[in-house]
């Protein structure tokens, strides 16, 4: 992809934050609107394909750190099992935080509505870091079939056909 | 905390935390990823082993997920259950045996036979949800909760059919599944819909305590009962099996034809539980004769003139598919009245639980059978091997003992639960067993055709250097060869023990709901 | 007042059930007759998207309220947000597929070289 015109990459540059921010504020929202961790999260994620539009796919890649993001995944993932983990010896997914807190707070740190709110935040962090996964591998792929590139010691079946 | 309390969800907790940790695996040596495998498949193992014994006495295992207590279906006194819950019954339990051994299996046979290949973080990733789907399927009581197994357990199969990614052919067939079993998904979350706008509930139970038999009823429940024929393969719908089952991986193919199994187990499921008013004893049970019956014949048909051997078991598990189907529906048609019950009704869905347990595991060890021929000579046409049963002498003993379960011959498993279905189906319509005798004859016949044409003959010059394969992939093998020995040897203890308790469960479809919706 | 304005709309909400039926039928009609892969994998999303909306369209009812305590107003009755949960569930779903769809037609190019599903034929028999 080739980088569009300044104007757009200004404009982008720009308001692609403003992106994360509403993103955010869609998370941590989830519990009592409609929206919540994946909804956030997938707006979050529009900010690398607005850096991808507007900067072309040479700058993409040489900002995208793919192992970040497989980071970001993994934590969400592992969090929100954790989270789930939390309602035992009740049931899995059981809000016990908010069970415990009963009618009044237990402490201004935690969210009263429970595990409801910290399960959004894991979920978020899970879907900022697939979806840019998805936007980079697509982009890696397309590259790949225009460019005429191998598969970057990739180990795959033809190479072992006998 | 009682730990046999929580089995339903560590069933579906474990290899999920399996994918989850994946990215942690990628890193790994070898050593540890192996280990790392075989252990999550092995907990999931021990913990349905520890489920389907819980279930054997008739129990209900019903577990709420978030509830206050893993047992309050209906809280502050509401009427129909809310949550998302599990419920288990003996019916439920034994597909989620045969699924974990299945992925067992397939993960030791895995270890060596994708050893070559990159992108083992994904392969694990990919495998365990697979399982975790296929698994959950089985579980769940929950008609939307299906639904998204369904698409978990799809969904991982088309990236792991398309694992090789460098060869076309694997990406059309991943391509064609995915795109008719996105429609048939899509039609299903339709039929959900409509019963949730009917009755403002979507739990399985609550369904069967309030079905009526509208038209928007028997709309609904066609649908589910199309969708579902198609995804465990039955005839007009079939073509995408053959192209799975011989693109993918073989460990793969193994858990492919599990996760069939679900497919069915949710069309019995269905058809016996939620809508037994509707379904038994009219259009619904010969709906179900006639799929069964044309899978069987038409199935075992395509298989015979087939060259490529893992295309010809993607036919065959159409045929077997078939007598399953046959046997559920006869069952079904025995439901409508208490006497038919009793003289051929249990027998046929004995013997349709009997062989679906058989058919998970002797058609999973002829995948891995047909992997481990093609690991050793790189090729899959029957024509061009030969003369392999001296230098690969265990993979020729278990597969006769596959092939000789799936023709039905006398001592082996096959043979028991077929006579069981031809039995039953007699008292129907003579022309059932006739159909089912001959498919069986044309079973043995190809499969004759695959033994002489792979193992016997002289050896071929191209395949001296050929060599029994790793032990790993042996190990996987075995695991499914103990499990048809024995079901081989005691199928009376087998019968007694776990298959009589799951007829009980699908004839008294009321334990099922009363678990759920308390005394009725 | 309000009872002949709800009689007046009633066609209204029948109606949308009619869209719901007609984008089905729509989809599937494209996937039926269009021979390029990209316009079925378009169809495929219509369809997914007639589908959630079916499910919205089930969760409306009349005099309900959103179901969160602390934002109903003034109503008693809260709608069971049950069809909602399926719906984002759905939507997820199809996200997921429709990433995977693309992907494995970016690789069918590469291999094939077209889009046209009648020249993808290598598996037959």
């Amino acid at each position: 992809m080739k980088p569009l015109s300044v104007i757009v990459t200004t404009v982008s540059d720009v308001f692609a934050w403003f992106m994360i921010v509403f993103g955010v504020y869609v998370i941590l929202n989830g519990h009592s609107t409609p929206g919540g961790g994946f909804q956030g999260g997938a707006i979050v994620a529009t900010f690398l394909s607005f850096m991808l539009v507007a900067h072309g796919g040479k700058r993409f890649l040489a900002w995208v750190n793919g192992g970040m993001y497989g980071l970001l995944e993994f934590v969400g993932l592992m969090a929100f099992f954790l989270f789930g983990c939390l309602g035992f010896p009740n049931s899995f997914f059981h809000n016990s935080i908010a069970v415990a807190q009963g009618a009044r707070p237990l402490s201004e740190w935690l969210p009263y509505c429970g595990t409801i709110s910290l399960m959004n935040a894991a979920v978020g962090f899970e879907v900022v870091g697939a979806l840019s996964l998805v936007v980079l591998y697509m982009y890696s792929s397309i590259r790949m079939v225009d460019t005429g590139a191998g598969m970057g010691g990739e180990r795959g079946h033809d190479r072992f056909d006998r | 905390m009682n730990l046999s309390d929580h089995l339903p969800a560590f069933l579906v907790m474990i290899p999920l935390l399996g994918a989850f940790l994946t990215p942690f695996a990628g890193s790994f040596n070898r050593g540890t990823r192996n280990a790392f495998f075989v252990t999550f498949s092995g907990l999931t193992l021990l913990t349905a082993i520890a489920l389907c014994l819980s279930t054997l006495n008739g129990d209900v295992l019903v577990y709420v997920m978030g509830g206050e207590s893993f047992a309050l279906t209906l809280p502050s006194g509401m009427t129909y259950p809310v949550r998302i819950l599990f419920e288990i019954d003996a019916f439920g339990s034994l597909p989620i045996l045969c699924i974990a051994i299945a992925s067992f299996a397939g993960a030791l046979f895995s270890l060596d036979y994708m050893d070559r290949f990159s992108g083992w973080k994904r392969f694990l990733a990919l495998y365990f949800l697979m399982t975790a789907g296929a698994l959950g399927m089985c579980a769940t009581g929950d008609m939307f909760n299906f639904f998204v197994f369904v698409e978990i357990s799809s969904i991982a199969s088309f990236g792991l059919v398309a694992f090789w990614r460098d060869k076309p052919e694997a990406v059309e067939a991943s391509f064609k599944y995915m795109l008719i079993s996105q429609i048939a998904a899509m039609l299903l979350l339709l039929a959900i819909g409509t019963l949730y706008g009917r009755y403002d509930a979507v739990n399985m139970a609550a369904l069967s305590a309030m079905a009526g038999s509208g038209t928007l009823e028997r709309v609904a429940m066609g649908l589910i009962i199309a969708v579902l024929a198609f995804k465990c393969g039955s005839f007009p719908m079939h073509t995408w099996m053959p192209d799975t089952y011989a693109e993918a991986p073989s460990g793969v193919t193994c858990l492919l034809v599990t996760v069939s199994q679900a497919s069915f187990y949710g069309l019995v499921r269905v058809c016996y539980s939620i809508f037994p008013g509707l379904a038994a004893g009219g259009v619904v049970a010969w709906m179900l004769i006639a799929l069964g019956v044309m899978s069987m014949f038409f199935g075992v048909l395509m298989a015979v003139v087939q060259h490529e051997i893992k295309r010809l078991m993607g036919y065959h598990s159409i045929s077997q598919v078939g007598y399953m189907l046959l046997a559920m529906g006869v069952g079904l048609l025995a439901l409508g009245s208490p006497e038919a019950v009793e003289t051929y009704g249990r027998a046929a869905i004995r013997g349709g639980i009997f062989h679906s347990v058989n058919y998970s595991f002797y058609k999973a060890l002829l995948f891995l059978c047909a992997g481990s021929l093609y690991y050793a000579t790189g090729t899959r046409d029957l024509d061009k091997m030969g003369g392999l049963a001296r230098s690969m002498p265990w993979t020729a003993g278990m597969f006769v003992v596959a092939a000789a379960a799936i023709s039905g011959l006398p001592p082996f498993n096959g043979f028991v639960s077929k006579w069981m279905i031809y039995e039953s189906s007699f008292a129907v319509h003579p022309i059932l067993p006739a159909v089912a005798m001959i498919t069986s004859v044309l079973t043995l016949a190809s499969f004759v055709k695959v033994f002489q044409a792979a193992f016997l003959g002289p050896a071929k010059a191209k395949f001296v250097a050929v060599r029994e394969v790793p032990y790993g992939m042996l190990a996987g093998m075995a695991v499914l060869t103990v499990m048809t020995l024995l079901l081989s040897l005691f199928p009376g203890w087998f019968t007694s023990g776990f298959f009589e308790s799951a007829v009980n469960a699908l004839v008294n479809h009321q334990s099922y709901v009363r678990a759920v919706m308390g005394g009725m | 007042m309000t009872a002949s304005i709800a009689e007046k709309m009633d066609w209204l909400g029948n109606a949308s059930y009619v869209v719901v039926a007609l984008l089905v039928i729509m989809a599937l009609y494209t996937i039926i007759t269009q021979k390029n892969l990209l316009k079925i994998c378009v169809a495929l999303a219509v369809l997914g998207s007639s589908v959630n909306l079916f499910l919205v369209l089930l969760g409306y009812r009349d005099g309900g309220s959103i179901p969160i305590y602390h934002m109903k107003g003034a109503g008693d009755l809260m709608v069971l947000p049950t069809p909602q949960c399926l719906t984002l569930t759905a939507i997820v779903i199809a996200l997921a597929t429709t990433a995977l769809m693309l992907s494995l037609i970016i690789l069918i190019h590469k291999h094939y070289g077209t889009l046209d599903i009648d020249e993808i034929r290598r598996l037959r028999g």
